[in-house]
């Protein structure tokens, strides 16, 4: 409840309530002995939102999926699903659909078998069933593929019957718990435009966990970031990649840039030297994160450093120079203006990819 | 990426522990699988040989415990305990001498047969140790096969028994110890060889270790079997050579002396239970990290002539010690007095022999019927028992499982007779009843049960229950649709096993089969006890039908088997 009295949660809720939030998160608290998986955690998800939740191994993000699904039991707290308390309802009976991390294809069925379970289970009538087959796997991707066994096909194909599998019973709520993460680096980033595609076509409710940043921000509508069972900050993809709420977050992110600082007046003294502060920013010792687009590279640069390494990253080129007082600092350069190991220049900063962050 | 999958493993069956809501749920559910064979185990195990065990030490009013002394101050029981510990371990070294090749032959040499030959090796583990008594005698008694051939005649030897154990174990070590070397990555062995060990040290350095616990377990279970011997000391021990179980056996049918068999039963289940706890903790050890890989990946056509010989003399062996006892039997059963023909088999029609008030043949439907019966009711116990394990759990539920295995050693006799003197008053009067029968095979045959079902239910993935779950299967669907299509192949096996032995239990029918009701191990050694050669005969010619029963159902199980990964 502590961080549902937070304003701007306050207004969210009172708006979902008038929605009516398809799920309703409410203190959710999950232990495992003496540790706590999940610890009261808040979070509204509205029909047709795709929500992705992101974090470390051990946040808590697959403990939270089990928990909705009825596979692991809250110790407090409350899970809702359109309005109705979740406490009693076996997993069976929430209709939530799951896609495990590696799938978990009925072995002994074949294709078909797996993808009409769901509908068997919620007794569908036969032509209904194999109509319901035909339609889902034509719309995976995999048309024909009804008779063919689980063991002959490849991890990007496996994925695709897993997820026809789950949308067969159209839960109201799908989730997918690291949907892509047994797959190689270009089926992954290929599929999850597909998916973000079909959730949106279908107007499917999704709720995603997974540990890679760039799949969340491909596939959701509002990221959730969490930390040790609790919500570390929720937002759009931009907000949060703009305007990380914490240290942790930003780091989680991949930003190194991060210093002391104390702020007065509009200007934020840091080892780096004196640097603009973000519009707004109260006075007073805080951190303070610079992201790489903003730390520029140029003879006029005040802080002189020694560049100490490069790496290409595709489109551009990440270099880390070595300032001639605080921590290194990573800026990012076109690839044809990005100076050598070893070189010397000087660094500006750019006020727009300054944060403060909190705590 | 596997070990990723490993910690979400213990994640989510962590999630089901005792601390979630649905824990609780799960211990009563636990608790109400567990009830049923509970029940079966106080009523037809506990309660029997408790009862049999106070009838010999609880007289006058009180208990009489200077028995022990007595008993163990006996010269002639001293020397009944000798010989048990002596040829049992005896038997145990010669088995894993001869049976060691063996388990490497079939886990890494590939040869035309392999699967026909492995199933063959099994047959004599589940034959009613009454026609393997026969077979060995038909071997190597009296105007057997060694005997008119080179004019020795071992039966009177204590090598009889020791090869008669080593023709019923061989199979217990193949499977045990040959499973898991099938499974052993050898690329293991391959990395000490680059890293400059010689073949046999790597071997020793590398292999060994690893087989050793899988060893140990295997060594531990034949000396299990060879300990509690009964049919074949029986039959070829002569009256100088008792094991316990035939003493205990001799002074409670012979002597009616209840006291000492009290005494001595509860010796051998304490033996049994160290044995036991040894046993289950050498395959805790088991279940350390080890590579694994696919047995089919491992094996290869024999290289070069040091692994032709093995593989040549691992099928000699299994030639003379199993093939040829059997051999000689089923050649005995025609071997009539008249010439080769079938006039043992036609007598087994007739009541004529006096021996019985049926005909030997009748004895046939008669075990197909109580074995079929002790099926069923070992699979519903053991099929139980193993669902309430799936889940590892606490102290208390291993033990159950140790109880589980603890009618594999214990005195069949005193389970027997136990049945006789306990379960004829009521609330249990079962005295008339033809169920006794069945229900002593099913004491034997629900540890099998419990020994294939259990690895194969515990090899299914947690999460592809939840899976189905979360597709909307209630629990018992979860169950129908996903566990059982996958243990159904287990169930089969564990079903053939069961038939099997409880089709060769002895030492507990032949206390409590009716004379009228003669099971057919029952009409073998009651057909061996006769003299004539007649009754000689018939005795073969029923075993050879028994063993052909057994082996039918073991080489239809074997057709079903994938893996050979199981302990049994």
């Amino acid at each position: 409840m502590t961080a549902r009295a937070a304003a701007g949660t306050g207004a969210r809720t009172a708006r979902h309530a008038a929605d009516g939030a398809l799920l309703r998160l409410d203190a959710a608290t999950v232990r495992f002995g003496a540790r706590t998986a999940l610890d009261a955690v808040d979070l509204d998800v509205a029909e047709h939102e795709i929500v992705s939740v992101l974090g470390p191994s051990g946040s808590g993000k697959s403990t939270l999926l089990r928990a909705v699904a009825g596979l692991t039991a809250l110790d407090g707290g409350r899970v809702l699903l359109g309005g109705a308390d979740q406490r009693d309802v076996p997993a069976h009976r929430r209709g939530v659909g799951l896609m495990f991390q590696d799938h978990q294809l009925f072995p002994q069925r074949d294709v078909g078998g797996n993808v009409g379970f769901g509908p068997r289970m919620h007794k569908a009538p036969r032509e209904q069933r194999q109509r319901r087959v035909a339609e889902l796997l034509d719309l995976v991707g995999l048309p024909g593929a009804r008779s063919r066994s689980v063991a002959t096909l490849s991890g990007g194909e496996q994925q695709r019957v897993a997820l026809a599998r789950a949308l067969a019973p159209e839960p109201r709520l799908l989730m997918l718990d690291e949907p892509l993460g047994q797959l190689d680096r270009s089926l992954r980033e290929r599929l999850v435009v597909e998916l973000r595609q079909l959730f949106g076509r279908l107007g499917t409710t999704v709720l995603a966990v997974t540990h890679d940043q760039g799949e969340a921000f491909a596939l959701a509508d509002r990221v959730v970031l969490m930390r040790d069972g609790t919500i570390a900050q929720t937002g759009t993809p931009l907000e949060v990649w703009q305007y990380p709420a914490s240290e942790f977050v930003a780091r989680f992110l991949g930003f190194e840039n991060i210093t002391d600082a104390v702020v007065t007046d509009g200007v934020a003294v840091t080892d780096w030297g004196r640097l603009p502060a973000p519009a707004g920013a109260p006075d007073g010792p805080c951190r303070l994160l610079v992201r790489p687009t903003g730390v520029l590279l140029s003879a006029e640069g005040v802080l002189r450093c020694e560049v100490a390494a490069r790496t290409f990253r595709g489109g551009h080129v990440a270099v880390r120079v070595r300032p001639e007082r605080g921590p290194l600092l990573e800026a990012e350069c076109a690839l044809r203006a990005a100076p050598r190991e070893g070189e010397r220049v000087g660094v500006a900063f750019d006020p727009e990819d300054i944060v403060v962050l909190r705590g | 990426m596997s070990a990723l999958r490993t910690v979400d493993d213990r994640g989510a069956r962590k999630a089901g522990g005792p601390q979630a809501g649905a824990g609780g749920r799960r211990a009563a559910v636990r608790a109400a699988l567990m009830a049923l064979p509970l029940l079966f185990f106080a009523a037809f195990f506990a309660y029997p040989v408790a009862a049999i065990v106070t009838r010999g030490l609880h007289q006058g009013g009180s208990w009489q415990f200077g028995r022990f002394a007595d008993v163990l101050g006996d010269p002639g029981i001293r020397h009944v305990l000798w010989f048990t510990c002596w040829q049992a371990a005896a038997s145990t070294a010669l088995t894993l001498l001869v049976a060691l090749p063996g388990a490497y032959a079939f886990a890494r040499l590939d040869f035309p047969g392999r699967r026909l030959l492995r199933a063959v090796v099994t047959v004599p583990f589940v034959l009613p140790t009454v026609v393997a008594g026969s077979a060995f005698l038909a071997l190597l008694g009296p105007d057997g096969f060694t005997d008119s051939l080179v004019g020795v005649r071992l039966d009177t030897s204590v090598w009889a028994i020791l090869i008669a154990h080593v023709f019923f174990n061989y199979a217990v070590v193949v499977r045990t110890v040959g499973g898991l070397w099938a499974q052993l990555d050898p690329a293991q062995e391959e990395a000490a060889r680059m890293l400059g060990s010689s073949r046999l040290a790597a071997w020793r350095r590398v292999t060994l270790p690893a087989l050793g616990p899988s060893v140990a377990a295997a060594a531990l279970m034949v000396f299990l079997f060879t300990f509690t011997s009964f049919g074949v000391i029986q039959i070829l021990g002569g009256p100088t050579r008792s094991t316990l179980e035939v003493e205990i056996y001799r002074q409670t049918a012979e002597v009616f002396d209840l006291p000492t068999a009290a005494v001595l039963t509860l010796l051998q289940f304490a033996a049994v239970i160290a044995i036991l706890v040894l046993h289950g903790w050498t395959v805790r050890r088991r279940e350390s990290v080890l590579r694994l890989v696919d047995p089919a990946m491992t094996a290869h056509r024999p290289r070069g002539a040091g692994e032709r010989a093995l593989l040549g003399g691992v099928l000699a062996v299994i030639g003379l010690v199993i093939l040829l006892p059997l051999g000689v039997l089923v050649a005995r059963s025609f071997d009539t007095p008249s010439g080769y023909g079938l006039a043992f088999y036609r007598a087994l029609g007739s009541t004529d022999g006096g021996t019985f008030s049926v005909a030997p043949w009748q004895t046939v439907g008669n075990s197909l019927r109580f074995a079929a019966i002790a099926t069923v009711i070992a699979l519903t116990v053991g099929g139980l028992a193993a669902a309430a394990l799936v889940r590892r759990a606490g102290r208390l539920v291993r033990g159950f499982d140790a109880l589980l295995m603890l009618p594999l050693g214990t005195s069949a006799v005193t389970v027997g007779f136990g049945f006789l003197i306990a379960l004829d008053k009521p609330p249990l009067d079962l005295r008339d009843s033809w169920l006794l029968v069945p229900l002593a095979q099913a004491l034997v045959g629900t540890p099998f049960v419990v020994r294939v079902m259990l690895p194969v239910l515990r090899a299914v993935d947690e999460r592809l229950r939840e899976a189905a779950a979360v597709l909307g299967a209630s629990p018992w669907r979860v169950w129908r649709e996903v566990e059982m299509p996958m243990v159904s192949r287990a169930v089969a096996i564990a079903a053939g096993f069961a038939f099997a032995v409880s089709l060769g239990e002895f030492g507990a029918t032949v206390f409590i089969a009716r004379p009228d009701n003669p099971t057919l191990p029952v009409a073998v050694a009651r057909l061996l006890g006769r003299a004539g050669a007649l009754n000689h005969g018939q005795a073969m010619a029923l075993s050879t039908v028994l063993m052909g029963v057994c082996a039918a159902s073991l080489l239809a199980l074997e057709s079903l088997r994938t893996t050979g990964s199981g302990e049994l």
